[in-house]
């Protein structure tokens, strides 16, 4: 249904085939009011009638969340603009323990009676729920912070920019891509803004301001002889950052056999420059030979595989069944933890959870059940060592304390486990791009993510690609159309042979990942080098209808 | 705000249009009230209740629009909308695409959208429904995880034109997921209802649990193509794309699996096997949907795919004028005709195939040929002689449902069911395809 919904706004049709879900939701509002900034002081008295309502209902715990979320998205296609979207969702979300099991209840009528009443509502239902309950909710222990705020380190607040700059971006760019010879071409820019309250019964009151950015486009070519069409996505990454993310330096480029990839900013006017190049190339690429290659893959790329290979396996929530019903469940079981040899890739595989690292869609100050934010190993030397937990799983993994992975994607859903920034470490030893592809006798370069499937626990994938270059004998010969990777997860990272070093490394990430019922996307960021992998089975997609 | 009736929401609408200035003014009003809860580890885990309004104006002056939207409602608020509204089209760029309100539509009948049942059910029902769902799950000693979530609400719209359309509506959707504690087994069940009283969890568990039990041990064999047949939920997850891609607009530009060379489309073309009948009826009884779309157009009797033919596409009123074809609107659900066999039935006349239980994670792979990628899940089992003989490990396929409709050799009674993927309902056959592509082994179970 959410495809949907996105496919309406953009009109973009099969391109939107390759996006995950797409929220909006809210209420429209004038665009000067996108930067009113809600007072923490109103928010607490607010958020103290919750609290004591609930205490007094008999609430163990109670936790206030006082949301604001702000979405702007402009969208155009070719000469035109489509859609302007401004729009904020403004409520609060209570949730509560009570009898030992969770309830949560939530509305967007601000005045005290309504909210004392959904907190008297989350106990109730917490109450009526405690009969179906297997065990008491057990809480990580967590020290209140008192009144504590964050701020996302931006330079340019990007609801501050005018529209009509803007829409000129996106113009300019389209204009672009359409001199370069494109048939199509759709572009958008997305924006969000949390400003976010959370207080807790553990004596915390925490402020947040947290943005994003995304601007993407998809061009398409078409052969009108033969009705082929091909389509080249942007390389951008969606980031945690302020519209800086669209001024590019010229040390914000890598200059590779793909053309210009992107490294914490963006230029889009290039990108689209060389995209309707490319997308050209595209139509003329000799399609693939199906077999074992050896594959060098971009950030760009690998983001998308470390995502659903690695971090949807390590989410504890999956690990313990929490998902079965929806996502699914996790290979990686508690007894391959706690063997301490579990071999999930090769040596050369380190791969960190960070909710705090700069510029990234994850970092938060503190996450949605009010625990400060940090680092640490998933995959150590290749051997599984940890996983993503919040504070009603920490003791099952022999924690102490919360990992800080809890989020909710509004005021009105009710916060859980979702995915810390997961990041492939860059390699020790000086190593680019072109040192890697000089080690490849039969291999392919991929850039940019394209199709993307897994199983429900993990194991099998298939993946697809923006770019795909051929190489032979430590060459780059050509390019290549109509690829797809399968693998098996261990097996694909005990295949890794080399990462490049950090002068390579570059996030990538969702904007909208899905999971939950019902289901709530989270925007998450994935940092790597370039990495190669021995011998992986290339499928051909090529097919034939009518 | 409670749900009004339609009297109401006209009383409220036409005080909302009488505030305007603009040239034309269109008001929609919607309001929904629903609760969830959601269970795993055989144990209650989340769960909550959210309630919403609001009211969407949109106001034009020539091509340019401004759209304002808000949850007050008194007589202030609405005025303060209506402003908000005519302001932001004053600033708005002019839309070459921009097509004027329509008129008053003819509507048809009311549609049986609405239960009063689904529409009284509060915490304690679903805690009922589930208890009932963790009772099996536990007589059976296996591990239940599930979801059930209900709602209520009314929609309604007018213009300045005169347009007036009003609708209530329930929803009910559960499913279940029952694996064994070994974790080699697993079943699922999924249910969308209009009305909450044919809802059974306990049935739909056992469904799930049955399923559990008899697919452990699986055994691997060879991909390859396989005589398939699908349940009405894998059913759904391949044909729903082709429908999400049957816009005249996309067709046209050359940029979907309906196009053809030199700027030409499928419509009216044999596309698949000439026994496929797809449509959409707002007034189907198992599969009742609105009688209009949210730009004021009538919801009617469409057939999308009649004897394998494509013989309507939908579009926006723009791309319809433009085209001089019939502005026909994104429908609510879908239904395919199918056979007079059970699921039973078409097992037992199979010699060798695969009886494909759920398909999940599908991504399209090319929308040139609307390839799709993705896997079996929850119970997938080897036929042989009429007869399932044993479960298999799961597959991935790569595979479109254009050419799976052309290698159609046998469709079931169809059913209500629900895709895994969208959340969107369905009325479709069990389905048995020749030559499905599986291209590789899972160890997920």
């Amino acid at each position: 249904m959410k495809r949907r919904n996105f496919i309406y706004l953009t009109g973009v049709g099969a391109a939107a085939a390759m996006l995950p879900a797409i929220p909006v939701w809210g209420n429209e509002i004038p665009f000067e009011k996108s930067l009113e900034y809600v007072d923490p002081a109103s928010k607490k008295i607010i958020a103290d009638v919750a609290l004591n309502a609930a205490r007094s209902k008999g609430a163990t715990y109670t936790d206030v969340r006082i949301g604001r979320y702000l979405n702007q998205y402009v969208v155009t296609r070719e000469d035109k603009v489509e859609n302007l979207v401004n729009t904020e969702s403004y409520g609060v979300g209570i949730r509560v323990i009570a009898n030992g099991s969770w309830g949560f209840a939530a509305t967007d009528k601000m005045d005290k009676d309504s909210i004392a009443k959904a907190a008297e509502l989350a106990v109730a239902i917490a109450r009526e729920n405690s009969r179906l309950l297997a065990e008491p909710v057990k809480l990580a222990p967590q020290t209140g912070y008192g009144e504590v705020s964050w701020k996302a380190p931006i330079e340019k607040n990007a609801f501050e920019i005018p529209i009509k700059e803007k829409v000129d971006l996106l113009l300019s760019v389209n204009d672009a891509a359409m001199k370069g010879g494109a048939d199509y071409i759709n572009s958008i820019l997305f924006m969000v803004n949390e400003q976010k309250y959370f207080a807790s019964s553990d004596n915390s009151y925490i402020d947040q301001d947290i943005h994003r950015i995304w601007p993407t486009f998809f061009i398409t070519k078409i052969n009108k002889e033969t009705g082929k069409f091909e389509t080249r996505n942007a390389l951008s990454a969606p980031t945690g950052m302020g519209y800086e993310y669209l001024d590019a330096k010229p040390e914000h480029k890598i200059h590779t056999a793909a053309g210009t990839v992107y490294k914490g900013r963006y230029d889009m006017l290039e990108d689209a420059r060389q995209g309707a190049t490319q997308v050209a190339d595209k139509l003329k690429a000799k399609s693939v030979e199906p077999g074992k290659y050896d594959l060098v893959l971009d950030p760009s790329h690998l983001w998308l595989t470390i995502h659903e290979s690695c971090g949807h396996p390590t989410e504890l929530d999956r690990v313990l069944g929490y998902e079965a019903n929806f996502a699914g469940t996790s290979f990686l079981t508690l007894d391959k933890w706690e063997s301490k040899k579990f071999n999930y890739g090769s040596k050369v595989v380190n791969i960190t959870a960070d909710k705090t690292e700069k510029g990234s869609l994850g970092a938060v100050g503190y996450d949605d059940e009010g625990v400060k934010c940090g680092k640490w190993d998933i995959i150590k030397e290749g051997i599984l060592v940890n996983y993503q937990a919040i504070r009603d799983q920490a003791h099952i993994i022999g924690l102490d304390h919360s990992q800080g992975c809890c989020y909710a994607d509004n005021w009105s859903s009710v916060q859980f486990q979702r995915m810390a920034n997961i990041s492939l470490q860059p390699g020790k030893q000086p190593l680019t791009v072109d040192d890697q592809i000089k080690n490849v006798e039969k291999g392919i370069y991929i850039v940019g993510d394209g199709s993307f499937s897994i199983d429900q626990q993990r194991y099998n994938f298939q993946f697809g690609g923006q770019l795909f270059y051929e190489i032979k004998a430590g060459k780059i010969v050509g390019m290549l159309k109509d690829v797809a990777y399968q693998s098996n997860t261990q097996e694909f990272w005990n295949s890794c042979v080399a990462v490049c070093d950090q002068r390579d490394y570059r996030l990538g990430g969702s904007f909208f990942d899905g999971k939950g019922q019902p289901s709530q996307s989270s925007a998450v960021s994935h940092g790597s080098a370039t990495a190669r992998f021995k011998g992986v089975n290339v499928i051909n997609t090529a097919r034939k209808i009518g | 705000m409670p749900i009004l009736t339609k009297e109401e929401a006209k009383a409220l609408l036409t005080k909302v249009l009488s505030y305007s200035k603009a040239d034309e003014c269109e008001v929609n009003i919607n309001g929904s009230d629903g609760g969830n809860i959601r269970y795993a580890r055989n144990s209650v885990n989340t769960s909550g209740a959210i309630s919403t309004t609001s009211l969407v104006v949109s106001s034009s002056f020539g091509k340019k629009s401004g759209v304002a939207t808000i949850n007050e409602y008194d007589d202030a608020s609405l005025e303060k909308v209506v402003r908000r509204s005519e302001e932001l089209a004053k600033l708005a760029p002019e839309n070459p695409e921009y097509m004027p309100f329509l008129p008053q539509q003819e509507y048809g009948p009311e549609s049986p959208t609405f239960s009063p049942v689904t529409a009284k059910v509060g915490p304690k029902e679903r805690a009922d429904a589930v208890a009932q769902s963790l009772q099996v799950s536990k007589d059976a000693k296996l591990n239940a995880a599930g979801f059930l979530e209900n709602s209520m609400g009314y929609s309604a719209m007018m213009n300045s034109k005169g347009l007036f359309a009003y609708n209530t509506s329930t929803d009910l959707a559960f499913n279940i997921t029952m694996r064994t504690s070994d974790g080699k087994g697993s079943g699922y069940a999924t249910r969308g209802y209009t009305d909450f009283s044919k809802l059974n969890a306990g049935k739909d568990t056992a469904v799930a649990a049955k399923k559990a039990v008899a697919s452990v041990t699986a055994k691997a064999i060879e991909p390859g193509k396989y005589t398939v047949i699908l349940e009405p939920t894998a059913v759904a997850v391949m044909l729903e794309n082709i429908f999400f891609d049957m816009d005249a607009r996309q067709a046209d530009e050359g940029r979907s699996f309906m196009s053809k060379p030199g700027g030409k489309t499928r419509l009216g073309e044999q596309l698949v096997d000439p026994r496929v009948n797809i449509m959409s009826d707002p007034w189907n009884k198992e599969l009742p949907g609105a009688t209009w779309s949210g730009d004021g157009r009538a919801q009617q009797k469409v057939n999308w795919i009649e004897k394998g033919v494509v013989k309507n596409l939908y579009t926006s009123r723009y791309w319809a004028a433009k085209t001089n074809i019939k502005p026909i609107p994104f429908p609510g659900g879908l239904i395919m005709e199918g056979g007079t066999k059970t699921l039973e039935e078409l097992i037992k006349g199979t010699e060798k195939g695969i009886l494909v239980t759920r398909l999940w994670y599908i991504r399209t792979v090319d929308p040139q040929t609307l390839l799709l990628t993705g896997l079996t899940r929850d119970g997938t089992f080897y036929i042989e002689n009429g007869e399932i003989k044993f479960p298999v490990k799961n597959f991935r396929f790569n595979e479109s449902p254009v050419i799976m409709l052309n290698n159609l050799d046998e469709m079931g009674i169809p059913e209500r069911t629900v895709s895994a993927e969208s959340n969107a309902n369905y009325l479709l056959p069990p389905l048995k395809i020749r030559d499905f592509t599986f291209t590789s082994l899972s160890d997920a179970v």
